[in-house]
This record gives structure tokens, C-alpha cells and sequence, in this order.
């Protein structure tokens, strides 16, 4: 390839990239560099009146989230959030996937589509349809437990009950889409291998182990990190279900920022908290990259 | 997944607002020349206003109203959003608390050169306690709108039996009352129910008891002070006599059905639930029940209470501010302050309304009116909503007796110093500032 060709393909590849790459610095690079210096400073509610008294503090703000025990609390209800709602979304997930992938069942569009709807549905709609599922009088979900002679739980409104709930609504809303990933991960395992492997006697739960597990593996991999970025983000649930309560038990690292952010207007601290998340959540993708390939 | 990011979904409501704010800025002459006025109110009041406003407008008939209402729990937010987007509206209601931290976001208008042309809004004519509510740093930022206190609920009859025929006006008094209550009653009953997750009757005690609450130009807490810890004793002292329960609001599922049963027989609450005792006590209890104002440690004119309610302002940003004016103007109207207490049983900011025969023959709004004449406002600094959530996590602790007050009561004075260091030193620069001038102006 002659030079000048060269030359010629390198800036016809930059101008396909450069708007990309534009975007993504104008809309996710300056926020963020944006994020991190406000992160550094006080800019609170005096300062958006006269930003000339917002002050230049070091890493006092992260001094102060890391010493504040509301943080921690939200820490640790994020991280059951995480711990318990991650791996039941993702088996949930496949099990989901399995039952729709499977060649007994008919109409498996109809449910693949039923099983994705929760995904698509507006947040705060199907939070109104909840609460009345987790009213502690007349909800259904009581009213059931009644039948089976168990007693009525305050759902939303007792501190022990009130995360496992907020899961139980997460799990539910969100299994479709980690669905439609493990669809297309079982789609892309060669049926040959599955008749190989019945050829030489293998149960069905032998060839789930031998065959589609390992085959899943990237595709675990993906789902893993993806849904675990995306509940220690963990915001809207609790923010439109409980607004943090009872008793701060359902308030996350996302909504403590939002409260100090928006609430208070302590900009600072609400920044440094999203940073701290960020440094979490990547020490937490670490793990599993690392895991993943140890299993390799 | 589908956890929204609030930072990306505030904006997106940021840029929505800004649309919208800009189509209604194009849209603030009507085609036919009129001004259209953008009004923001709360909940039912914004709802009931739309019916007052339609006379304004035949008055006025270059200008039209445009009312929006916001639900309570949304309108903090939404005003502050509106604020960093630019798009306020041009006259609003604002939950008087709330005046400090729109007047330090520097989003409204300072009303003095618009109420010392007018003779249609004078101060001598409202409240004096809830007036000053809106003044912060020298200057009033909006017109009290309607008011808003707490006084006492009490059951007459069982007061009676125990041998009082009015409510005593000093702490006391009202704690003698309260024993001898407790003896007609029995054991199993309470004189007086204060829900631990309260914190409204703390700082009304802290008040009655002199403590600022906050000192040194609103910069330190107080809450360690003589006067507080007078105030939190007394407090406390009634759940250590069993005259009140140490639970929670939620706790009492029904807290009419009790007072009429008489679980208790005194309860510190606010004008709505004077139309609520009405509806939900039985006729039968209609006439056991009263209101009297506060007692105070040195007898009634000590007896203070919060000075609540909303007012009435306008923003910085508004193009219409004459027009805005004229609105607040109207809506302080005596007449049209009694139209909205009729139609929304808010007490209305004017005391002239206060003479009209509904409210002057009714015994319980009686009680109202002493009290309102004997109203402190809480410190007026943007953080207070947060220090008030901190004394609420603190007197739980209290009375349940996980803290000894004094250790609680220094803890909370230093959370709340933290939380106003950025006040102390814009107040000490404002000071060194001040001071420079004065050394160089001679």
C-alpha cells in the first residue's frame, strides 16, 4: 500500500470517528472532568447564587463522605442490593431464557415478549402497580399470604422488609433483558454438540452442565458486569417506592448523592460520592474480569 | 438495565424545562398584545386559586394568568430546577421556610422598592412573627399569603373532671394539668401524645424557653445552650412521668379514634386538623374538644409557637414584574384573603380578614389568633430543613433514653456546625470585608 493511499485512509477513518468522538467528549469526557473538579470543591447553594464563593477544598469532600455513617449505611444496602438481587436476576434471567428456549414450549415469542415487557414499561407506572401489590392491608401479595395463614407484612413500611421488596421489584423488572442476551448466547451454541453429547448417554442436566454452561461463559461474563454496573446504581426503585425509608434502610450510594446533590445542594460532596461509586464499581468489575479468567 | 441516572435524567427534566420555559418565553405576549403571567401554587391551593385569578384577569384585562400547580412533595425540586434552568416562573407560592435558600439562590426579587410604592400591602397589617419570616439579611422577599402555627388540642370534658376549666398558661400549670389528667384518665392513658419522630414540638419548646436556636448570626448551633437544655428537659421530663408515650406517630393507627377514646387528651398540631377533628370525631365528642394556645415557661406571653404558612414571590428572572406585583397585590386583598380561607380553610395573613364573623365567632380559630400573635420564625439560613432533620434523629434518641441529652445535644450542635461552616466563613468575610471598610473610611 503506497503512502499516500495510507494517508488517505487514515484521515477518511478520522472523519468517520471524529463525530463520534466528538459526542462522546462533548457529553460524557467534560461531565465527568467537570464531576471530578466539582468534586474537589464546596459549590453549594451559595455558590450557584454567586459562583465566586465556591472554595477549592482538596479532598476534604471525600474525607467527609468517608467519615459520614449515612454512607456507609447506603453502601451496605447497595452492596445486599448487589449480592442478593445480582445473582437472583441472572439465574432468573436463565432460567427465563432456558424455558423459552426450549423446543417443548409453543408460542415462545409470545413469551419471550411477555417475559420483556416489565423492561419497557415506564418505572414509575409499574411502582404505582406495586405498592398496591405491597400494601400491607389490601395488597395482593399479603392477601395470598392470608390464604397460607401467614400474617400480614408491612412491605415498604418495615425496615427488614422493605430492601427484600425493592429486589423483588427490581429482579421483576429487569430479568428480560439479560433474557434476550442468554437467548442469543444459547442460539449461538451448535446444536451438533448437544447431539454429540446425547449420542454418548448425557442426561439433560449433564449436557445444561457440560454443554450450555460452559458455552455460556462470555455471555455470564457480560450479563455479570453489566447488571452489576447497573445496581450499584441502583436509584428510581427505592426513590419512587420509599424515598430511602423506613429508617434510611433503602436509601443507596445513588440516592444519598442525589439527596446531598439535589436535596441540599451540596454539590462538592454529591460529586465526591459519585466518584468513590465509580472507583467501587471499577474494583468490582476487576473481580469479576479476574475471576472469569482464573475459571479459563 | 434501567436504572436511570439521576445526573442524566436531571438533564434531560433540565432540558425539557429549558424548552418549555423558552416556548412559554416566546409565549408571554398573548397574539392579542395580553401579558401572560406564569403562577406557580401548591397543591390544593393551586387548584383553588384558578377561581381567584379569574377576577384579576376581568380587572386586568391585559393580563392573563396561566396557573400551575404543583403537587407539595414535587415543588421544592422543581423550583430549584426551574432556578438552574432558567425558567422560573414570574409569581409563586412559597412554603415560608423556604425563603432563605431562594433568597441565598439569588432566584427572587427583593420587595422593597415594590412595597414602598404601594400603600396596598402594609406590614402593620399582618402577624408580626410571620411577617418577619420573609425578611432575611434586612430585606423581604415575599407577602405572607396565609399562616399557618401550632397550638393545642385538647379534650375539654376530661379536663373538667380533672378540675380545669381552661388550659393553664405556664409550663407549670400545663404539667400540674397534665398530672391531674393522667389521674382522672388512668394509668394506661397519657395526658399528651408527642410522637418521638416529631420534631416540630422541640423547636417550638426551644423557642418558648428563649433559645435562638442557632447564634452568632445563625453560624453555630445553640442546641447545647442554657435555654435549649431547659426546654429539653422539661420535654423530657414528661415521658420520664409517663404523662407521654415514647412512640412514634405511626404507632397510634388511628390517632382520632384514640383522642376520642382518650388515650390521651392533648396533642400539639396545626388549622388542618381542626376541620379533620371536626369530620372525624363522633357528634357526640363535638363538644368535649377545644384549642388554647401554648403554654410558656413564664406563663402565656411566653407561650410561643412556629410562625408557618406560605407568601407570596417574585422572581428575579420575571420580565413582568409590575404585573406580578399587581397580583400579589390583589391576592392581599382583605376580601380576597377571606375568599381563599373560605374556599380552602387556609387562616388568612391579614388580620382584617380575621374580623369578618366566620372566623371572629369561631372558638377555635380564637386560639389561632392569640397564638399568631405570639410566633417566633425558625433561624432563616437555606440549611435549615437539614439541621431540623438532624434534631429529629437526635430527640428520638432522647427520649427513648438511648443518650443522655447533654452528650446528644453537644453532638448535635457539632453535626450542625459542620453543616454550617460555608455560612460562618461567608459571614466572617462578610465581616472582615465590612471591617476593612470602616478602617479606611475615616
Amino acid at each position: 500500500m503506497s503512502r499516500a493511499l495510507e494517508s488517505r485512509q487514515n484521515r477518511a477513518g478520522w472523519a468517520f470517528v471524529t463525530p463520534a468522538l466528538a459526542l462522546i467528549g462533548v457529553f460524557f469526557f467534560v461531565p465527568v472532568l467537570g464531576g471530578l473538579v466539582l468534586s474537589f470543591t464546596d459549590f453549594d447553594v451559595y455558590a450557584i447564587g454567586q459562583p465566586e464563593v465556591a472554595r477549592f477544598v482538596g479532598l476534604q469532600n471525600y474525607a467527609e463522605v468517608l467519615a459520614n455513617p449515612l454512607f456507609w449505611k447506603a453502601l451496605g444496602n447497595t452492596l445486599v442490593f448487589v449480592l442478593a438481587g445480582g445473582p437472583l436476576s441472572v439465574i432468573t434471567s436463565l432460567v427465563a431464557a432456558l424455558l423459552v428456549s426450549s423446543k417443548l414450549v409453543r408460542f415462545p415469542g409470545l413469551f419471550r415478549s411477555i417475559f420483556f415487557m416489565p423492561v419497557v414499561t415506564t418505572l414509575v407506572a409499574v411502582a404505582i402497580a406495586w405498592r398496591y401489590l405491597y400494601h400491607s392491608q389490601y395488597g395482593l401479595l399479603n392477601r395470598a399470604l392470608g390464604l397460607a395463614g401467614i400474617h400480614p407484612v408491612d412491605w415498604l413500611g418495615d425496615p427488614h422488609w422493605a430492601m427484600p421488596a425493592i429486589i423483588l421489584l427490581a429482579v421483576w423488572k429487569n430479568f428480560g433483558y439479560n433474557m434476550l442476551i442468554f437467548i442469543a448466547g444459547l442460539q449461538s451454541i451448535p446444536e451438533e454438540m448437544y447431539e454429540a453429547a446425547e449420542l454418548d448417554g448425557a442426561s439433560a442436566w449433564s449436557r445444561f452442565v457440560h454443554v450450555t454452561l460452559p458455552n455460556l461463559a462470555p455471555t455470564f461474563l457480560f450479563v455479570g458486569v453489566m447488571t452489576m454496573l447497573g445496581q450499584f446504581q441502583l436509584f428510581s426503585e427505592p426513590y419512587v417506592m420509599t424515598q430511602g425509608g423506613p429508617l434510611k434502610a433503602t436509601t443507596t450510594v445513588v440516592l444519598l448523592m442525589y439527596e446531598e446533590g439535589f436535596r441540599w445542594w451540596r454539590m462538592g460532596t454529591a460529586a465526591a460520592i459519585a466518584f468513590v461509586l465509580f472507583v467501587i464499581m471499577l474494583l468490582g468489575t476487576m473481580l469479576q474480569m479476574r475471576l472469569q479468567r482464573e475459571q479459563r | 438495565m434501567s436504572h436511570a441516572r439521576p445526573p442524566a435524567r436531571l438533564v434531560a427534566i433540565a432540558l425539557i424545562l429549558a424548552a418549555l420555559g423558552a416556548a412559554a418565553g416566546c409565549r408571554t405576549r398573548a397574539g392579542d398584545g395580553r401579558v401572560t403571567l406564569r403562577f406557580w401554587a401548591m397543591g390544593r391551593e393551586g387548584e383553588v386559586v384558578q377561581e381567584l385569578v379569574r377576577d384579576f384577569e376581568r380587572e386586568n384585562p391585559g393580563v392573563l394568568i396561566q396557573v400551575q400547580q404543583i403537587p407539595w412533595g414535587a415543588a421544592h425540586e422543581k423550583l430549584l430546577t426551574a432556578h438552574v434552568g432558567g425558567s422560573t416562573p414570574d409569581v409563586a407560592q412559597l412554603g415560608n421556610t423556604w425563603i432563605a435558600e431562594f433568597a441565598a439562590l439569588r432566584a427572587i426579587e427583593p420587595l422593597g422598592p415594590w412595597l414602598g410604592a404601594s400603600r396596598a400591602v402594609p406590614e402593620s397589617a399582618y402577624f408580626a412573627g410571620i411577617w418577619d419570616t420573609n425578611v432575611v439579611g434586612g430585606a423581604c422577599y415575599g407577602v405572607p399569603w396565609y399562616v399557618d402555627t401550632r397550638v393545642l388540642f385538647y379534650r375539654t370534658d376530661i379536663l373538667a373532671r380533672a378540675g380545669y376549666r381552661a388550659m393553664p398558661g405556664s409550663w407549670d400549670g400545663w404539667r400540674d394539668a397534665m398530672e391531674a389528667v393522667k389521674r382522672v384518665a388512668g394509668q394506661d392513658r397519657y395526658a399528651i401524645f408527642l410522637p418521638t419522630n416529631e420534631y416540630t414540638p422541640w423547636i417550638i419548646f426551644g423557642l418558648q424557653a428563649g433559645s435562638p436556636l442557632l447564634e452568632d448570626d445563625d453560624t453555630r448551633g445553640a442546641f447545647a445552650g442554657p435555654a435549649y437544655r431547659r426546654a429539653a428537659a422539661f420535654y423530657l421530663d414528661l415521658f420520664r412521668r409517663r404523662l407521654a408515650p415514647g412512640v412514634q406517630g405511626s404507632s397510634i393507627a388511628n390517632l382520632y379514634q384514640e383522642f376520642e377514646r382518650g388515650t390521651f387528651s392533648m396533642y400539639i398540631s396545626g388549622p388542618w386538623n381542626v376541620g379533620e377533628f371536626r369530620r372525624r370525631l363522633s357528634p357526640a365528642m363535638q363538644g368535649a374538644w377545644g384549642t388554647a394556645p401554648l403554654p410558656g415557661p413564664e406563663g402565656p406571653a411566653s407561650g410561643v409557637s412556629t410562625a408557618g404558612g406560605s407568601s407570596l414571590v417574585l422572581f428575579r428572572a420575571s420580565r413582568h414584574k409590575a404585573e406580578a406585583w399587581k397580583l400579589v397585590e390583589f391576592l392581599s386583598r382583605p376580601e380576597q384573603q377571606l375568599r381563599f380561607y373560605r374556599l380552602t380553610g387556609d387562616l388568612p395573613a391579614r388580620r382584617e380578614a380575621w374580623r369578618d364573623t366566620a372566623l371572629a365567632n369561631d372558638p377555635c380559630a380564637r386560639a389561632f389568633e392569640t397564638q399568631l400573635q405570639r410566633v417566633v420564625p425558625t433561624p432563616k439560613v437555606p440549611e435549615w430543613e437539614n439541621i431540623s432533620l438532624r434534631l429529629q434523629d437526635k430527640v428520638e434518641a432522647m427520649v427513648l433514653g438511648h443518650a443522655p441529652p447533654d452528650s446528644a445535644l453537644a453532638a448535635l450542635d457539632r453535626d450542625v456546625d459542620r453543616i454550617l461552616e460555608k455560612r460562618r466563613w461567608l459571614v466572617e468575610r462578610e465581616r472582615r470585608r465590612a471591617g476593612h471598610r470602616a478602617g479606611a473610611a475615616p
